[in-house]
């Protein structure tokens, strides 16, 4: 079993959890994800790593609140502890001195990018790290994130922090570096992940994305997690979770990601009134 | 009991109850029911207890089958038990899993005349008397030795190790990468050939032994082969053969196509056919295509069934061909399952949502033997057809997982991606480090992976012994 320590909702619908598992943590790398159960009844879900401490044994992790797992997880109390959390699994992303990094981070990629910054620049990249949101009261850790960043830029759709907008924006915001950048990182939403891949591509800018298909067993047991990257088939919890974004068959991930949205998604949207009534 | 023994041999093999079709094919109940104590006796007596009984010499594990046969003809069940735990720490598993026909039956003098002894079925009755008698009989466990052994995969070649090496006084730690204990016989063979209670009995009986679990623990992963070896005098890798393959045709990430493995998974593990209550959701699909012919395709095909979709195993050779068990395929077709022979999956077409709609097949004739033994099926040309289908599972194999493989750099790999290991000790080209079960031979048998650990086992306390 491993205890919840902390539960706190760090901007709307977004929780970071940090959690007891010290054989997970004294192993973690940047870019790496673990799998969690919330309830023993519960599913097996993937979580990227936003952060970890080896000493004390334990992973925090930026859980959104969209399904009956992230539901479960973000209404748990601090002190109690959930069935599974194992790990680290899949490569850790690939850290050496590129030059020049850009690192985009997208709603619980905000979180998951750091570890990724942080490592770049203790191997003495220049780090710029750019955060998209809906809106500036959605974006956490920015002090984090500055003090490993040589900039940081912002986007939002409403246009109430930095570029308005969508990751659309991200060549201009190349452009404004006035430096060439060698490498984007991109950690968040399938759409951040594509778009950002899109965008970037007429700039000839290797970009590594960081994929979350559905999974269940996190070993290449089960294949849920098969990508299309080049022409053939990856494990996304094996080979990658980065793959080339250049690379990857957007329009099938994205489908493939589709499959139990009408299971998981619209129960869970039901209000759940009477279970809740029943249980108080 | 005071009925004369019948002097003629007794040909007539005992049938083993089991739920009627129509019915089973409705729920997730065991099928076979188990011999009652009056069937089981009268087909123990019929064994002739030969002298130099071949059936043993057939059993990867060299069970004493006519004795435990025998303490099931004197009514001594607790003797019969005793002498099956001797040799295999699974009997319940082994009773309904193994393929007897293969092994032990197959040997039988009996056979000849078409009334082999079901050995399988007495083993069976024997493990399950014992399990509704309460309390369990432990063995003596020699004191411990001091030497500690790590166990990778908690399946039943690492069940097996850990049960004879707890025996023989060592310490045991089995490291499971799931969330729960039994390997392929959790997560693969579904609930109504071998319900999860049993796996979950012999597992809490080696905990009782004192062998340790650590579950939701990736050894290459959360933790090296290098680093565990740092702590345990020795290592037995017992990870499996759990890399699903696919055909390689067009279509296949579409979905609705799921890997067999993916398919239990869901189910088994994760007790999908209990969605929502348990949340990992499955889909209620009408038409289901399993492609293979093994005793994994039927079990998919069987769970579709249950599921109430109109179920099909498509399969490229003909009946005689099917690599899987009689007893499953018959237990197939009572059910309802469709098999559609000789035909080849080529392609599979998409709806507008990227949903599998239908399959494009070929269908094929038999030509020479190959490799195998078996017919090559040939593909007919202009043979083309398409089954509309809603969703199709590929049953068609597994490779050794290559997990801890690609991180231990000391461990020599096979063409196939196995762990090599010596067939008879079981040892790798690592030190310290042994193997066994499907990561080494490929997708395989539950008996042959015990086999595997039993062999293995004797090595490492050979090995434990000379420290």
């Amino acid at each position: 079993m491993f205890r919840l320590i902390t539960n706190q909702m760090i901007v709307p619908n977004i929780h970071l959890l940090t959690l007891e598992a010290p054989a997970v943590a004294r192993q973690m790398k940047p870019g790496q994800f673990v799998i969690l159960r919330a309830e023993e009844d519960g599913e097996r879900i993937p979580i990227s790593v936003s952060d970890w401490d080896a000493e004390k044994g334990t992973v925090t992790v930026m859980v959104m609140n969209v399904g009956i797992t992230t539901d479960r997880l973000a209404s748990l109390e601090t002190g109690i502890s959930i069935p599974t959390v194992v790990g680290p699994l899949g490569n850790p992303t690939k850290i050496e001195k590129f030059g020049t990094v850009l690192c985009l981070g997208g709603c619980y990629g905000i979180g998951s990018i750091f570890p990724i910054a942080r490592a770049l620049k203790e191997k003495n990249n220049r780090v710029f790290t750019v955060i998209e949101a809906r809106s500036s009261y959605l974006f956490y850790w920015e002090e984090k994130l500055r003090k490993v960043s040589d900039r940081i830029v912002h986007i939002t759709r409403d246009g109430t922090k930095g570029y308005r907008g969508h990751v659309g924006r991200l060549p201009e915001i190349i452009k404004s570096f006035q430096e060439p950048v060698n490498r984007i990182i991109i950690n968040g939403c399938t759409f951040l992940l594509k778009r950002g891949s899109d965008v970037s591509r007429p700039l000839g800018i290797e970009t590594v994305v960081s994929l979350n298909p559905i999974m269940i067993d996190g070993t290449g047991m089960c294949g849920v997690c098969r990508v299309t990257v080049g022409s053939t088939t990856k494990f996304a919890c094996v080979d990658g979770p980065d793959f080339d974004g250049h690379q990857v068959d957007w329009a099938e991930l994205l489908q493939r990601r589709k499959t139990y949205m009408k299971e998981e998604v619209i129960p869970h949207r039901t209000s759940r009134c009477e279970e809740h009534a029943r249980k108080s | 009991m005071s009925e004369p023994k019948p002097k003629k041999v007794d040909l007539n093999r005992r049938g083993m109850p089991k739920q009627l079709p129509e019915v089973r094919r409705h729920n997730f109940n065991e099928v076979a029911l188990g011999y009652p104590v009056k069937i089981a006796v009268e087909e123990a007596e019929r064994c002739l207890q030969c002298k130099k009984p071949k059936c043993v010499l057939k059993c990867p594990v060299e069970i004493d089958i006519p004795g435990f046969i025998k303490s099931i003809s004197d009514r001594n069940f607790t003797a019969g038990a005793r002498i099956l735990k001797q040799k295999n720490c699974l009997p319940a598993v082994c009773g309904r899993v193994c393929p007897q026909e293969e092994q032990c039956e197959e040997a039988c003098v009996l056979l000849k005349k078409g009334g082999q002894i079901a050995i399988g079925r007495l083993e069976r009755f024997l493990a399950d008397w014992e399990a509704g008698q309460g309390e369990l009989e432990m063995p003596k466990i020699s004191p411990f030795t001091g030497r500690k052994v790590a166990v990778v995969g908690g399946g039943p070649a690492g069940l097996t190790v850990a049960g004879d090496l707890i025996k023989l006084g060592h310490q045991v730690t089995i490291f499971e990468a799931l969330h729960e204990m039994g390997g392929v016989l959790t997560y693969g063979i579904p609930e109504f050939r071998l319900p999860k209670a049993i796996v979950n009995r012999e597992v809490d009986y080696l905990k009782k032994l004192g062998v340790k679990v650590v579950k939701d623990f990736v050894v290459g992963k959360t933790r090296t082969v290098e680093s565990i070896l740092e702590e345990f005098d020795a290592v037995f890798i017992g990870s499996g053969a759990g890399l699903p393959w696919f055909m390689k045709i067009p279509g296949e990430n579409l979905n609705g196509v799921y890997s067999a493995n993916e398919y239990l998974t869901r189910m088994n593990l994760m007790k999908g056919f209990l969605f929502p209550r348990f949340n990992t959701p499955i889909k209620n699909h009408k038409r289901v295509a399993v492609i293979g012919g093994g005793n994994v395709a039927m079990d998919c095909a069987r769970v579709a069934l249950r599921l109430g979709a109109e179920t099909r195993i498509v399969y490229r050779r003909s009946r005689k061909e099917l690599p899987a068990r009689l007893e499953e395929i018959e237990n197939a077709e009572e059910e309802g399952v469709v098999f559609d022979f000789l035909t080849l999956p080529i392609k599979y077409a998409g709806d507008e949502n990227g949903w599998v709609k239908e399959i494009e097949c070929l269908r094929m004739k038999l030509g020479e033997p190959d490799s195998s033994g078996r017919r090559r099926p040939i593909p007919i040309e202009g043979s083309e057809f398409t089954l509309p289908m809603d969703a199709v599972i590929c049953a068609i194999g597994n490779s050794p997982n290559p997990l801890i493989s690609a991180v231990t750099p000391g461990l020599e790999v096979g063409k196939w991606g196995n762990i090599v290991a010596d067939e008879e000790t079981g040892k790798t080209s690592m030190e310290r480090v042994w193997a066994g079960g499907d990561v080494v031979t490929g997708a395989a048998t539950v008996i042959l992976a015990m086999g595997a650990g039993r062999k293995a086992a004797r090595s490492i306390h050979e090995y434990l012994s000379s420290l």
